[in-house]
């Protein structure tokens, strides 16, 4: 069967973004770009379950301006067989990358499509539910195990208070959690390898999307600051302060 | 304006989550209905009726419903949802599961994770980890977002007396099953309604040592979470994790121990009333954060903070 996989270019996790100074967006020029992490993690599970036999062919997709394509090969040297672009320069809200997504699914017509529960930018965790609500598939969202089974995939996902197993009827949707799996490093053949993989360029006009934002971000602004208090000397000053100042026991 | 909340709850009990998320619709203004979607959860709805500042609660009450599955759930929000202007669901796994798909039934672009109203249609929250706060407008018909529970403080339980009506729509997709669920069972406080979290880091070790830690944690009454450090290190189970990606927790007092407060932490906790933290390391970034430090080893200090409780 084949996987659809969505990745997507975010600023490097390591990276600790700041607000530009007139509040307008935040401040990503000459910061690195990566892969985000939920993505590399359903690109991984994906090529799991090629190498299970399961899955015939990954096709890794991502949005976005040209770039964006350096994940792609990132996804294509990980495993992933091929890859497309949905090029554009302008914004693209969680809802209109489900829209592009779900023009891709149509045309593609994967058993399974992977997504990252959520991207460590924008922090929405809304992408895979909404392609699961336009093309009306199952949902296993914050997944820490899959298995395929005959028509059908077991996604045990992490909720609050422990664990909880679904079964859905394939074709549907996953979105991957931290402890999925451990993503694999690339090795060096496999990225000259995935320079020569076959990558599709298509953009949302030629899907039929309208990707007009419904949002608008008004300002940005760094969190309150939270001022470092005091150091105590034992653990005896430490009651009598909790007990005494700060009140809370 | 009228504001659809969708109540949290596990057919028995009206989860408080479900408290913070109507202080928020409260924030926006307008009359409150309130969608207790369950199987057997006449109960819940009771209880959702006695809220102060709710005007309906519309009671769901079937097998489809019941274990919240977000393929059923997410078709009657947007069912019902588009009869008002705003739909909000706690930030919580049920929600977030759940809103996005009703979202994209109504053709909205939802609000993830909500900490403040600004005005009906604009509302501020965390992105990067917390460490940017967006102010964002939105220009859908309806409002949909996700209220993140600590950001709100909550709503009492009692002294209202809303109407209770039952809802007959049954939206089964047949595309998902419930197949069961492994609860962590403790007789300690949930960790995001706690008053007082005790936390611990790799610096416990093992997961023998969190021991230190339950033993503070029953004398105060604490909830106990850990670092994602800890849980990678297989310490503890994940449904533990607080931080960006764990739990956000605020309660009165949250004390780390053995935790050096990596961004992605402090992102879970940084709105805690007072935080203490023990650490042996005395250049560990979470002492920038605490209001009362203590640069010990904790293996001495827990065991004596227990002793002087």
């Amino acid at each position: 069967m084949k996987v659809l996989v969505a990745v997507k270019r975010v600023v490097d996790y390591n990276v600790k973004v700041r607000p530009k100074a007139d509040g307008s967006d935040v401040d990503t020029a000459n910061v690195k770009m990566s892969i985000n992490p939920f993505c590399e993690i359903a690109v991984e599970e994906a090529v799991r379950l090629k190498e299970k036999g399961v899955v015939s062919e990954i096709v890794a997709v991502s949005m976005g301006p040209k770039q964006c394509q350096e994940q792609i090969r990132t996804a294509l040297a990980l495993g992933a067989d091929r890859g497309i672009q949905v090029e554009t320069d302008a914004e693209l809200q969680p809802l209109a990358v489900a829209k592009c997504l779900k023009a891709l699914v149509e045309k593609e017509e994967p058993q399974l499509v992977i997504l990252g529960k959520q991207s460590i930018d924008g922090d929405n965790n809304q992408t895979g539910q909404m392609l699961a609500a336009l093309t009306g598939m199952g949902q296993g969202t914050f997944a820490s195990e899959v298995n395929v089974e005959e028509g059908a995939v077991k996604v045990t996902r992490e909720i609050d208070g422990g664990l909880q197993t679904v079964e859905l009827t394939l074709p549907a949707v996953v979105t991957t959690d931290l402890r999925l799996n451990e993503p694999r490093y690339a090795s060096l053949p496999n990225i000259m390898k995935a320079k020569k993989k076959p990558l599709d360029v298509t953009n949302p006009e030629e899907l039929g999307v309208d990707i007009a934002p419904r949002t608008k971000t008004l300002k940005v602004e760094p969190p309150a600051e939270r001022q470092a208090g005091i150091k105590v000397a034992d653990v005896a000053e430490l009651v009598e302060k909790l007990k005494s100042e700060a009140k809370v026991i | 304006m009228s504001i659809l909340v969708i109540a949290e709850h596990d057919n028995a009990e009206l989860k408080g989550a479900t408290l913070n998320t109507i202080a928020a619709a409260k924030a926006i203004g307008g009359d409150i209905d309130v969608l207790v979607a369950g199987n057997n959860c006449a109960a819940v709805g009771e209880a959702a009726a006695k809220v102060e500042g709710v005007a309906k609660v519309l009671v769901a009450d079937n097998a489809a419903y019941e274990h919240q599955l977000a393929e059923n759930v997410a078709k009657l929000v947007a069912d019902l949802g588009k009869n008002y202007s705003h739909v909000l669901a706690p930030a919580t796994t049920t929600g977030k599961n759940m809103l996005p798909r009703a979202a994209a039934l109504l053709d909205v672009q939802p609000i993830s994770d909500i900490i403040a109203v600004e005005s009906a249609d604009t509302f501020k929250r965390p992105i990067y980890a917390g460490n940017v706060i967006a102010t964002v407008q939105s220009s859908d018909a309806i409002k949909v977002a996700s209220v993140r529970a600590t950001a709100f403080d909550p709503v009492s339980a009692e002294g209202g007396s809303a109407s209770v009506e039952s809802v007959d729509i049954v939206d089964d997709a047949a595309v998902s099953k419930f197949v069961g669920e492994e609860l962590a069972e403790s007789d300690r406080p949930e960790l995001t309604a706690a008053r007082v979290v005790i936390s611990g880091g790799r610096g416990m070790q093992n997961g023998d040592n969190f021991e230190l830690l339950y033993k503070v944690a029953d004398k105060l009454g604490a909830a106990v979470g850990a670092s994602r450090a800890a849980v990678d290190a297989g310490f503890v189970p994940n449904d533990m994790q607080v931080g960006q990606t764990g739990k956000i927790v605020a309660p009165d007092l949250y004390i780390a121990v053995g935790i050096s407060g990596a961004i992605q932490h402090l992102a879970g906790m940084k709105d805690s009333k007072v935080i203490v933290a023990i650490n042996k390391d005395e250049e560990a970034p979470i002492f920038s954060v605490a209001d009362y430090g203590l640069v010990a080893d904790l293996f001495d200090a827990v065991p004596e903070l227990e002793t002087k409780l």
